[in-house]
């Protein structure tokens, strides 16, 4: 059983700012934490978190892993939360690296085929896109959830920008050839088609990992591979 | 925090600039050194990601010259323990960092890159 991160330090003040950890939260925790034999048996290197928010999902991977086994890259456009990410880190005795940045922005060139383990808790609450474009250009506690049609916009930014698993001439393709990819979305996303998309445009092999409501929420955490067929060696 | 590994990592994504963005130029660097675990195959692991070139000449630009011009082939444990202490023990606190083609400046403000870019700004 690996403790959820201690966050203690965090204040009221500071989730005014920065996405508190919920229940989708503690669903990725938990995801992760069934799969920790083969994330630790796969040797990752490189783990980077896009929207790390309060830091708690990073710190949870870098207990898991080892605190000096990886290098824990965060982003998230609140640099609020960036501070947030760093401070968790410090509690829980893991260096998390964090950069304000858009998605993967500034990084992506240099990490690809880099990732070997890549998550995102993006904003998936369905609103109207002038909610979520707002609420990324003037990052503030919205960024992290208001997620336009569907609760989509980010993510199908996300997943167009950093297609992993997509042509090799896509100079933004994040996962190493043995990497995975986390996701969290709710059913109001159309989970099948996230998958069915993934697989056709992106050669990703997806599944639900794990599933459960939590009041009007139907949380999912996707899990997603290259091919077979895809994986260099 | 940006530590040397991480530095190496980035690069400039300001709207235009696709070449020689890459490594940014530390301007008024505040540094602070903090001790990690020492684990060899993390940084043997990490080796093959690293821009050697663009390591040893940001090392020097802070002060530290400890690494040799060119990536040697055999690692000994001396040159890892160095590796560690360059790469994950240098820490950045305040400064810039700054695009050598373009010239964008991506402030650090305790120990955070900011590299978000403005509107226009964006390729």
């Amino acid at each position: 059983m690996i403790p959820t991160p201690n966050l203690s330090h965090l204040t009221a003040k500071d989730f005014e700012r920065v996405y508190e950890p919920a229940e989708d939260t503690f669903l990725l925790l938990d995801a992760l934490e069934n799969d920790a034999e083969d994330l630790k048996s796969s040797l990752p290197l490189i783990c980077l978190e896009i929207g790390s928010g309060s830091g708690c999902v990073s710190a949870f991977i870098g207990t898991l892993l080892g605190p000096s086994s990886a290098l824990y890259l965060c982003t998230d456009i609140n640099t609020h939360a960036c501070q947030c990410t760093v401070a968790t880190g410090r509690q829980n005795k893991v260096c998390l690296e964090s950069v304000g940045t858009y998605l993967d922005r500034s990084l992506h060139t240099r990490l690809k085929h880099c990732v070997d383990l890549l998550v995102f808790n993006p904003p998936y609450v369905p609103t109207n896109s002038v909610e979520a474009e707002s609420a990324q250009t003037s990052p503030a506690i919205a960024s992290a959830w208001a997620g336009g049609v569907n609760g989509m916009e980010l993510t199908n930014t996300f997943l167009k920008l950093a297609p992993v698993g997509l042509l090799e001439e896509n100079p933004r393709e994040l996962l190493a050839p043995q990497g995975r990819f986390y996701l969290v979305a709710v059913k109001e996303n159309n989970i099948p088609n996230i998958l069915a998309t993934m697989l056709n445009e992106h050669n990703l092999a997806g599944k639900v990992v794990l599933r459960r409501r939590a009041g009007r929420e139907h949380l999912h955490i996707l899990r997603f591979e290259k091919q077979a067929s895809q994986v260099q060696t | 925090m940006v530590r040397l590994i991480t530095h190496n990592l980035l690069s400039c994504h300001a709207k235009g600039c696709t070449t020689n963005n890459f490594p940014l130029k530390f301007k008024d660097a505040e540094m602070e050194h903090r001790e990690a675990d020492f684990n060899p195959e993390f940084i043997r692991g990490l080796l093959p990601k690293i821009e050697w070139k663009a390591l040893v000449d940001t090392a020097k630009e802070l002060g530290d010259t400890s690494l040799p011009d060119e990536q040697p082939e055999m690692m000994d444990d001396e040159l890892l323990k160095t590796l560690h202490r360059v790469l994950l023990e240098m820490h950045v606190e305040e400064g810039q960092m700054i695009c050598p083609n373009c010239n964008h400046v991506y402030p650090i403000s305790n120990g955070i890159p900011n590299m978000l870019l403005a509107e226009h700004e964006i390729a």
